[in-house]
């Protein structure tokens, strides 16, 4: 994070061109805040006339130091911290981490929070991608369609406060299941947003998909090869719009994806309209793995019975001496897990959201990293605005779809 | 461990003669700090590792020396495998060479790694701080590092906390 003064071209010498420095080509600022850098994100913009000739962002408005602070709580408590990462994926983070813990602790899951877990992901990733589409919209002068995909986002985060008492923080998955089932309610919305939702799809497509305005904004802007793609570690829907069928929930399955029947959408093209249509598809591919975990949604305990990682039930408190130690060992201490490291990864809506998650023996994490998708994808950035406007720059930002507590952490 | 993955951890331990741990199924290979370019390159050419998914560090002070490790997460999206390297680094003037002309987001995140543990990447094309303001002290990720909290003010020392208080100055 570089000081607010007058820009200083020392600094970022070895990073602009020569032209730069006599003075031909213009250096300009673009944010911290500006409403196309969606968050506190500052570009260096090194300009021949509009013409993008070099772009150094430059990041860390944001940083929380959410790996340090991590690393002084329990594991249980440290749960909190991921839905502050990316904040428009709250579930996904839950979910990243808790596959992890229950990874190293080797902690089984009942069936239902599973199925549960995907159902929810899933929705979040419909909201993660509403925000994505509604603030595309809003960048390429396209208004309405933000206040569409917000109004259809409300209907997701009604569904998670529902659950979890919390719209977005919600903090709804725990190690070794969720913090508790799911209300008798729960369905019936989630069906109904099910038969709402493809009809509002085909509106937005309407509204944008052969719009003039919006083909000779992103068709062939920002391209990204594959191969530079997975050099710069670009994951999810940027990579696959380059062409790339890579989504781990059909590589690597977790949380049993494995049981599901869903496409992974790709496009050749890898510039911003691919991007923009890839995520329209995985609306769709997300409504048919919601559709096909509700229908068979088992039932059961959504809460691993193994009480030494997951607290007993009130119930069993007043009546168990056991249970009391438990549920009083847990709430305290919280629970040890062994030495050793593991990393572990889900498809979050940017990209590949990896833990890496190290434990000393005791109850609080040795080290947790944090893979976030939007860095990797950030990096790419100055590949992708090399040659066009600034204009179309923020068409590309919005493309990618970055998360600026992903990327700062 | 992955069938996938045996043959290529063996490789690796014929050409590097490297130490492998496993823990949950997952290979951790340890590379001395002068081959993990070479290593890298080899597992990118030869065994279709295109993506350095993770590129990370952890600090073992004061319990181990070394005191840090470098740790690489690499995948391959052909062979849907993983694999872990790792390099142990000395706690003083740690150093390792540079995986950015294997990898181009080994830049970025070498740079975090030179923010938060002081880590210094030998041929690094931009060796700035990346996420802390410039001029800080220290690096936040390393163990002896503080946590830091803020004193909770009441009206009884309301005045006396604000007089030390770090506001931001002009």
């Amino acid at each position: 994070m570089a000081q607010l003064e007058e820009i200083n071209v020392g600094e970022f010498r070895h990073l602009v061109s020569e032209r730069a420095l006599t003075g031909e080509t213009m250096l300009l600022n673009m944010g911290p805040q500006h409403p196309g850098t969606h968050g506190l994100l500052r570009l260096l913009l090194e300009l021949d006339g509009e013409t993008i000739v070099n772009c150094i962002p430059d990041i860390g408005y944001l940083h929380t130091g959410i790996e340090k602070n991590m690393e002084a709580k329990t594991y249980v408590k440290a749960e909190v911290m991921s839905d502050r990462l990316d904040y428009m994926n709250t579930m996904g983070n839950n979910l990243a981490y808790v596959l992890a813990v229950e990874k190293l602790v080797d902690l089984d899951v009942p069936p239902r929070a599973q199925a549960l877990r995907v159902i929810l992901t899933e929705l979040q990733r419909i909201a993660s991608h509403l925000v994505f589409l509604g603030s595309f919209g809003l960048d390429i002068a396209a208004m309405s369609v933000f206040l569409y995909c917000f109004r259809e986002r409300e209907a997701v985060l009604d569904i998670a406060e529902m659950c979890s008492g919390q719209r977005m923080m919600t903090t709804y998955f725990r190690p070794g299941g969720l913090w508790r089932d799911v209300p008798v309610e729960f369905e019936t919305a989630v069906r109904d947003f099910l038969k709402m939702f493809p009809k509002r799809v085909d509106e937005y497509q309407g509204l944008l998909t052969k719009n003039p305005i919006l083909l000779d904004r992103t068709v062939g802007i920002g391209k990204l090869d594959a191969s530079t793609a997975l050099q710069h570690g670009v994951t999810g829907p940027p990579l696959r719009a380059s062409g790339v069928n890579w989504d781990l929930r059909k590589a690597r399955p977790y949380s049993g994806y494995e049981q599901y029947d869903f496409n992974v959408p790709t496009r050749a093209e890898g510039d911003t309209f691919a991007r923009y249509i890839v995520r329209i598809e995985e609306f769709r591919e997300s409504m048919k793995i919601i559709e096909q975990a509700l229908n068979k949604l088992p039932m059961g305990p959504v809460n691993s019975g193994n009480r030494k990682f997951v607290p007993p039930p009130r119930s069993e408190i007043g009546v168990s001496m056991e249970a009391l130690i438990h549920h009083f060992k847990l709430w305290t201490e919280g629970f040890p897990a062994p030495k050793g490291s593991i990393y572990s990864a889900v498809e979050s809506p940017r990209g590949e959201l990896g833990v890496y998650l190290e434990g000393d023996g005791g109850p609080k994490p040795h080290r947790v990293h944090w893979r976030t998708p939007s860095f990797d994808t950030l990096s790419a950035l100055e590949k992708m605005a090399r040659g066009h406007l600034v204009a179309d720059l923020v068409a590309i930002i919005a493309s990618i779809d970055i998360v600026l507590g992903d990327i700062d952490r | 461990m992955d069938k996938k993955l045996e043959n290529i951890v063996q490789a690796l331990q014929e050409k590097f003669s490297v130490s492998v741990e496993e823990f949950r199924g997952e290979a951790h290979v340890f590379v001395k700090a002068e081959q993990i370019i070479e290593a890298l390159t080899l597992l990118r050419d030869k065994y279709d590792f295109e993506l350095l998914s993770a590129l990370t560090a952890s600090d073992y002070f004061p319990q181990e020396t070394p005191r840090f490790h470098v740790i690489y997460q690499l995948s391959s999206l052909a062979r849907n495998v993983t694999v872990q390297l790792r390099v142990p680094v000395n706690g003083d003037q740690p150093k390792v060479p540079t995986a950015t002309r294997v990898y181009e987001v080994a830049n970025w995140r070498e740079r975090e790694l030179l923010d938060m543990f002081g880590i210094q990447f030998e041929g690094h094309p931009d060796p700035r701080r990346i996420l802390m303001p410039e001029g800080t002290e220290g690096h936040p990720l390393r163990k002896d590092f503080p946590l830091g909290y803020e004193e909770p003010q009441f009206t009884f020392n309301l005045d006396e906390i604000d007089l030390r208080k770090p506001y931001a100055k002009e």
